[in-house]
C-alpha cells in the first residue's frame, strides 16, 4: 500500500476526461426538461452519437468532423423523438424508453463494418504557457478542446436559462404550457428546438466516448452512462452548477477507486462504486421533501403532453 | 365473432403449417452483451455458427443478447422453450440459478450453461480452463515487462477470475521473480469506458503490460495508445492494438456445441455432466505470437503450452503457498479441480484482498 504511487495530476486529468461526457449528456437533458420533456431516450442518442461520430470520423479521417457528426446523428435521433411526443402527443417516458431501445438497435447495425478500426487521433489543445505549469498543467490545461467546451457549455447554459428572456420563456413553458401558450409563446417550437439540443449534446457526448475517450467503436459501448446523465440532471436539481459538481464527484469516485485498488488498499469496492448511485437516491429524497419543495426545481410540467385547446 | 374465429383458424393454420416445415431441432443461445464484443460473446456465437453449418438445415438456432443476469435471463429462457427450443446453451456465469429455475418447469428442454456448478437431470455444465492459458501469457508477461509491474483488470471475484489471476501470477513469477501485479476489480464483463479508464490507471501507476478478464477490445485500444502491452480476451485482439498486441487466449466452444448438439439429436445427451477442458481438447486456443515477442520467450511459451496439453504440466504445481503464507499445496503436488473449482483465495505474493 504505497500512496505515492498514485499520480495525483494524472487522476485529476482522467476525472475531469471521465466526467466529461456525462456533463454534455446531462446539460442536454436539462434544457430539455426545464422546457417540460422527459426524454429518457438519453441513452439511445449517446450511443447514436458515438456511432456516427465514429463513421463520419473514420470515413473523413478528421476526429473533428467526427464530433460534428456525432451531435448531428443525436439530433437527427432526437427529432425522431420530437414527432413522436409532440405531434403525435404520444407518452414520453415509453417514447424515450423506444428511443433508447431504438438507438442501440441502430447503432449497432450501422457500426458493425466499423469495429476493429482506430479512429483519426484528437489533437489535445493545449493552453499556452499555462499547460507548462507542472502538476497543474497536466491536470487542467492539457486536455482536449471538448472538455473546455463542456464547462463553457455548462456556463452558458445557466445564463440562458437564468438571465436571458427566451431561457425565461423555455423555463415557463416548463412550469405551465397553457398558460405560456396563452400568452403566445409558441410551446411546441420551443420544445422541439429543446429536445433537438439534447440530442446534439447527448450525441457528442457519445462521441467524446467513441473518438477521444475509448477510442473504438464497440456495440453497447455507452453501458448506461446515459442513464447516469439522467439521475445527475435530478441530483442537480435542475441546475447547471450543480451539474458539474455531480459529474465530477461521479467521476472522481469512479477514478479514485480505480486508483486505489492499483495500489491494493483494502477497501469495500463494491460499497465505493455504488456511492455514486446512492447518492443520487439520496439527493431525490432530500429535495423531495417539503423544505426544499419550493426552490427544488422540477419544471411543473415535466412529462405532460401539450395538447392545444382554442 | 365469425370474423374472429376465422382469424383464429387462419392463425392456427399459419402456427401449424411452420411447425410442419420446421428444422428438427431448434436450439437458443444466450449471451450476456452483444456477439459484436470481439471477445467473450463472439467466440460463443462463432460456435453458434459452426451449430448451424455442422447440421445444415436440420437445426435451427436462435440467440439472444444482452441478457442481464437477473430474472430477465429466466424470462428469456422460458421464452425460448415456449417458442420451441428442444436445448438452450446459458453462456455467461451469473445464469446459474435462472437456468436451474426454468430446466425445472422444461424437463424435456436440455440446458448447457457455460462457468457454472450446478447441475440437474437436464442441466449440465461446461467451462474452459482458461487458466491453462493464463499461465502461458503470464510467463510472456513476466518476460516482456520491463517495470516488473503488471496490470490485471479483472471482472467479478468469482472463482474463475481468481484461479486466472492466481495462474498468470504464478508463471509470471516463475518467469521473473521481480514482478509484481496490480489488479483491478471493476464489476462488469462489458463496460468499455470502464475498462479504458481501468487500464488508463494502471499505467499511470507504471504498469507496461495489461492482462485482462473483462469482454470488450478496449483496454487493447488503451495500450496502443500509451505503448505498452495487451492480451486478447476470448478472442484475436490485434486489430485493435497491432502493436500492442502480444498473444491471445481464444475461446474455442465450437467443437464442444457441435458435439453436444449432436448428442441431443441422437439421443445420447446426458444431464448432469460437468465439462471442463482446456489447452489439450481445444477449448483453449493460444492465440498467433506478436513479432515483438523474442524467439526464446515464444519458444518457451509454447513449450509450455504443449506441456500442459499433454497432460505433463500443471498450472498450479507444488511447492505454493496462499497469500497469508499458509501451505497449500507440497512440492510436486498439482491442485484438485475442487479446489481449483471453488478458488476464493490468493497465491503468496500478490498484494490485496479479493473483494468480497
Amino acid at each position: 500500500m504505497d500512496f505515492s504511487e498514485i499520480n495525483i495530476p494524472i487522476l485529476i486529468a482522467s476525472l475531469i476526461v471521465t466526467s466529461t461526457p456525462l456533463i454534455l449528456a446531462a446539460l442536454g437533458e436539462l434544457v430539455a426538461e426545464k422546457s417540460g420533456i422527459l426524454n429518457l431516450g438519453v441513452e439511445g442518442m449517446m450511443i447514436m452519437g458515438a456511432v456516427s461520430g465514429f463513421i463520419i470520423g473514420v470515413e473523413t479521417g478528421s476526429a473533428f468532423s467526427g464530433l460534428i457528426g456525432s451531435a448531428v446523428g443525436g439530433a437527427l435521433l432526437s427529432s425522431l423523438f420530437a414527432f413522436i411526443v409532440l405531434v403525435m402527443k404520444a407518452n414520453q417516458v415509453a417514447s424515450g424508453l423506444a428511443l433508447t431501445i431504438f438507438g442501440l438497435g441502430i447503432a449497432a447495425l450501422l457500426g458493425h463494418p466499423y469495429t476493429g478500426i482506430a479512429p483519426p487521433k484528437f489533437q489535445s489543445f493545449s493552453v499556452p504557457f499555462l499547460e507548462d505549469i507542472p502538476g497543474l498543467g497536466v491536470m487542467f490545461f492539457q486536455h482536449d478542446f471538448v472538455v473546455y467546451f463542456s464547462l463553457i457549455a455548462a456556463i452558458a447554459t445557466w445564463y440562458f436559462l437564468k438571465y436571458s428572456r427566451k431561457g425565461l420563456i423555455l423555463r415557463s413553458i416548463g412550469e405551465n404550457h397553457d398558460v405560456a401558450h396563452s400568452l403566445g409563446y409558441k410551446v411546441i417550437a420551443t420544445r422541439f428546438i429543446s429536445i433537438i439540443f439534447g440530442g446534439a449534446l447527448a450525441g457528442l457526448g457519445g462521441g467524446y466516448l467513441s473518438l477521444v475517450r475509448v477510442p473504438q467503436w464497440t456495440e453497447g459501448m455507452t453501458a448506461g452512462a446515459g442513464w447516469i446523465a439522467l439521475a445527475l440532471v435530478v441530483f442537480s436539481g435542475w441546475h447547471p452548477f450543480r451539474l458539474l459538481l455531480g459529474a465530477y464527484i461521479f467521476g472522481g469516485i469512479t477514478i479514485l477507486q480505480l486508483n486505489l485498488q492499483a495500489i491494493g488498499i483494502n477497501i469495500n469496492i463494491a460499497l465505493l462504486s455504488m456511492a455514486p448511485y446512492l447518492a443520487t437516491i439520496l439527493a431525490l429524497v432530500i429535495i423531495s421533501t417539503s423544505r426544499f419543495q419550493r426552490n427544488k426545481g422540477a419544471p411543473k410540467c415535466l412529462g405532460v403532453s401539450f395538447v392545444k385547446v382554442t | 365473432m365469425k370474423i374472429l374465429f376465422k382469424i383464429i383458424t387462419i392463425i392456427s393454420a399459419l402456427m401449424f403449417a411452420n411447425i410442419g416445415y420446421s428444422a428438427d431441432m431448434k436450439v437458443g443461445f444466450i449471451y450476456i452483451g452483444p456477439p459484436g464484443d470481439h471477445g467473450w460473446n463472439y467466440q460463443h456465437d462463432v460456435g453458434r455458427k459452426a451449430v448451424d453449418e455442422a447440421f445444415g438445415g436440420k437445426v435451427e438456432t436462435v440467440y439472444q443478447e444482452n441478457v442481464p443476469e437477473s430474472a430477465d435471463a429466466e424470462r428469456v429462457m422460458t421464452q425460448m422453450a415456449l417458442s420451441g427450443a428442444d436445448m438452450i446453451f446459458a453462456t455467461s456465469f451469473g445464469y446459474m440459478d435462472p437456468v436451474l429455475n426454468v430446466a425445472k418447469k422444461f424437463p424435456k428442454v436440455k440446458f448447457e450453461h457455460a462457468t457454472g456448478y450446478k447441475t440437474a437431470d437436464n442441466v449440465s455444465t461446461y467451462s474452459a480452463r482458461f487458466y491453462e492459458g493464463r499461465s502461458v501469457i503470464g510467463h510472456v508477461a513476466g518476460k516482456m515487462t520491463k517495470s516488473n509491474t503488471i496490470g490485471y483488470v479483472a471482472s467479478f471475484p468469482i472463482p474463475e477470475v481468481v484461479r486466472g489471476i492466481n495462474s498468470a501470477y504464478l508463471a509470471a513469477k516463475k518467469a521473473n521473480p521481480n514482478v509484481e501485479f496490480k489488479v483491478i476489480w471493476i464489476f462488469t464483463w462489458y463496460d468499455p469506458a470502464k475498462e479504458a479508464d481501468a487500464a488508463k490507471t494502471l499505467i499511470s501507476q507504471g504498469a507496461d503490460v495489461i492482462m485482462q478478464h473483462v469482454d470488450s477490445s478496449a483496454i487493447m485500444t488503451v495500450a496502443e495508445e500509451a505503448g505498452v502491452y495487451a492480451f486478447g480476451q476470448a478472442s484475436d485482439m490485434s486489430e485493435f492494438g497491432p502493436n500492442a498486441h502480444l498473444t491471445a487466449i481464444i475461446n474455442g466452444w465450437a467443437p464442444y456445441y457441435v458435439q453436444r448438439v449432436k448428442q441431443a439429436m441422437d439421443g445420447t445427451w446426458k444431464g448432469g455432466v460437468q465439462t471442463f477442458d482446456g489447452i489439450g481438447a481445444g477449448m483453449v486456443i493460444i492465440g498467433k505470437m506478436s513479432d515483438k515477442i523474442p524467439d526464446g520467450v515464444k519458444k518457451e511459451a509454447m513449450a509450455i503450452a504443449d506441456g500442459i496439453a499433454s497432460g505433463n504440466m500443471h498450472s498450479f504445481t507444488g511447492p505454493i503457498n496462499k497469500q497469508d503464507g499458509s501451505p497449500w499445496l507440497k512440492a510436486g503436488e498439482t491442485a484438485d479441480i475442487g479446489t481449483l473449482l471453488g478458488m476464493n483465495f490468493y497465491v503468496e505474493g500478490i498484494q490485496g484482498d479479493i473483494p468480497k
